[in-house]
């Protein structure tokens, strides 16, 4: 901005026509950059502010009371006591934590895996690469309507070809039972998050450069040699920055766990998104609630900074920006 | 030659494609197959793969079984617009004072837009409810689409900046010495050049708002006829007796609208969207 003022009253010195009109024109923008920069992010900000931060705010506050539907007093720290108490509550937390590591790290596998594959070079690929995503594209909620129908015991097409190969004899309900319910719902949760994975894994395996293969293919590299230290270490930097979003998106995973089961059998698929929803919104325990949603904000940020924290140092190891 | 195979690995190859898209499309063909069959067959045990008199049936019952369901869809497709309509008055403007202004706070604010893709609605909702209702927006179509904006906003941003950066400034820059305003740059020169990244952004934008319907609307909207596709559906589904093959034709037709649009776009949608993953 700076270089392009200095240019044009270079080029107009000695003009004085030329000048007085160009004096005018930079009175006219003498609206500093900033200000115009801040009127143009101000709405989003504002609308922002209003949406999410001050509800955000809120929470803290509704934390320390009692909100119910008929109204709030301060109770301190009563609501975070009873929860550090809780037995219960200690359960759902370590369930939240094993429920997003053990589906984030198999999405990430599926999606090496299947960028890997969509990534050969065979006929047919493009057709391919498209048949991944509707479970990307269309809302969840519709998507697990037909894993509902999957998982129904008499009628569903898992336990009826089970049963047709006597893998089982009678019927499986598989959201019946504590155990099978949640890697049910795992399962599901791995199927709405793969396609976003592999596409960007097979995005990153595209922009690596053509020439470290040739150059290891010279050299006499096998396959297997060449996507484990040249593919793998290329695209590291998005792996890690998959894992994060995935992450974060599992942990903060509702629609899944609520059409499925809503959170049972007795309590086997109760995520803290789950338990937060129920006791706020299922209870009107708006207080209690709060609590536990200022949980899971304290938790996803001490996990994203843990995270940005190794990001880092995995991009300074693979040397990228 | 590197990437010659022998006959038995594109075997190999195929045979592992066919298992990783049976997983990720099976739930679809049994959704189709379970409306194609009579009720009386659907109840059928032991379950049977093949029925002998599939039939479309139920795409013609479902609109009376559903009464609402025409309205369900046409309600998804008015919401996840007005989102994407909103959202993007929202974002072109921040979008590019990201791309090409510098200010103050710049990463900061940029940082607190991303960090609201930390949050989902659910941990929110307890204040929101009471944002809306103080707003008079409970029960309405607003209460569905003002935290669908909020919640895009973020996403929208990051898309078009990285898109706008790549319009090169030369063309702006000769603009702005022949006297244009930067209001006027922006409107006349910026925005028509880009057009396809405004053409991917919305679109990304309205899948987004598309799949995100279902918390707003069971916890802010009680009215019926406002609802969604996937609330009115899932209402059904509590009930004694879901005539399941007319629901699975019922979620297949409302997933058309967004299907189609998102299979005109895919190429351009999946190359926008993963750019970032990508090294210059």
């Amino acid at each position: 901005m700076k270089a392009r003022n200095s240019r044009s009253t270079g080029i107009t010195k000695g003009w004085k026509l030329t000048d007085l009109v160009s004096t005018t024109q930079r009175k006219r923008r003498s609206l500093p950059e900033s200000w115009f920069a801040w009127a143009l992010i101000a709405p989003a900000v504002i609308f922002i502010l209003v949406i999410v931060a001050w509800p955000l705010l809120e929470t803290f506050r509704l934390s320390f009371t009692d909100a119910r539907l008929g109204g709030e007093s301060y109770v301190g720290m009563e609501n975070y006591t009873d929860l550090a108490e809780s037995k219960k509550f200690r359960q759902t937390i370590v369930r939240t934590f094993y429920w997003m590591f053990l589906s984030v790290f198999l999405k990430l596998i599926l999606g090496l895996v299947g960028a890997t594959l969509l990534n050969a070079a065979v006929p047919g690929r493009g057709l391919f690469r498209v048949l991944v995503m509707p479970p990307w594209v269309i809302p969840m909620a519709i998507g697990m309507i037909g894993w509902l129908w999957l998982y129904n015991g008499a009628f569903g097409v898992l336990s009826g070809t089970a049963q047709q190969f006597g893998l089982i004899d009678k019927a499986f309900e598989f959201l019946a039972y504590k155990r099978s319910a949640f890697y049910s719902a795992v399962v599901a949760d791995v199927w709405v998050g793969t396609p976003m994975v592999t596409l960007f894994f097979l995005a990153a395996m595209q922009g690596v450069s053509r020439d470290l293969y040739e150059a290891a293919w010279v050299d006499g590299a096998g396959r297997w040699y060449r996507f484990r230290r040249i593919t793998i270490p290329q695209i590291m930097p998005v792996i890690v920055s998959m894992a994060l979003l995935s992450a974060i998106f599992t942990f903060n995973s509702f629609e899944i766990i609520w059409i499925l089961t809503e959170g049972g059998p007795r309590s086997a698929t109760t995520t803290l998104i789950i338990d937060t929803y129920k006791t706020a919104i299922g209870n009107f325990k708006f207080g209690e609630g709060a609590a536990r949603a200022v949980v899971i904000v304290f938790l996803l940020a001490i996990f994203s900074l843990i995270y940005l924290f190794f990001l880092n140092k995995v991009n300074k190891h693979y040397g990228v920006k | 030659m590197m990437d010659r195979y022998s006959k038995l690995q594109i075997v190999g190859i195929y045979a592992a494609i066919a298992v990783f898209l049976t997983f990720i499309l099976l739930p679809f063909l049994e959704m189709f197959m379970a409306s194609l069959r009579p009720l009386e067959h659907l109840f059928r045990s032991p379950y049977q793969f093949w029925s002998d008199d599939f039939s479309f049936q139920a795409y013609r019952d479902m609109w009376v079984t559903v009464p609402l369901l025409g309205r369900y869809i046409l309600n998804s497709v008015f919401i996840a617009g007005s989102v994407t309509v909103l959202t993007m008055v929202f974002v072109v403007p921040a979008a590019y004072a990201y791309a090409r202004l510098d200010f103050p706070f710049k990463s900061a604010s940029l940082g607190m837009f991303l960090g609201v893709n930390m949050f989902t609605g659910a941990v929110l909702l307890i204040p929101l409810y009471r944002v809306l209702s103080a707003l008079g927006l409970l029960n309405s179509y607003w209460a569905m689409i003002v935290p669908g904006i909020a919640f895009l906003i973020p996403t929208g941003i990051w898309l078009l900046r990285s898109y706008l950066e790549k319009i090169p400034v030369e063309l702006e820059e000769a603009a702005y010495v022949d006297g244009a305003s930067r209001l006027y740059t922006l409107r006349r020169v910026v925005l028509p050049l880009a057009v396809p990244g405004l053409i991917v952004v919305s679109t990304a934008i309205f899948i987004g708002a598309y799949a995100q319907q279902f918390l707003f609307a069971i916890t802010f909207n009680q009215t019926r006829e406002y609802q969604p596709l996937p609330a009115g559906l899932f209402e059904f589904i509590g009930y004694q007796s879901v005539t399941w093959n007319e629901m699975m034709a019922a979620a297949l037709t409302g997933v058309l609208p967004v299907m189609v649009i998102f299979l005109f776009l895919q190429k351009y949608l999946v190359a926008g969207l993963t750019a970032g993953a990508v090294k210059e």
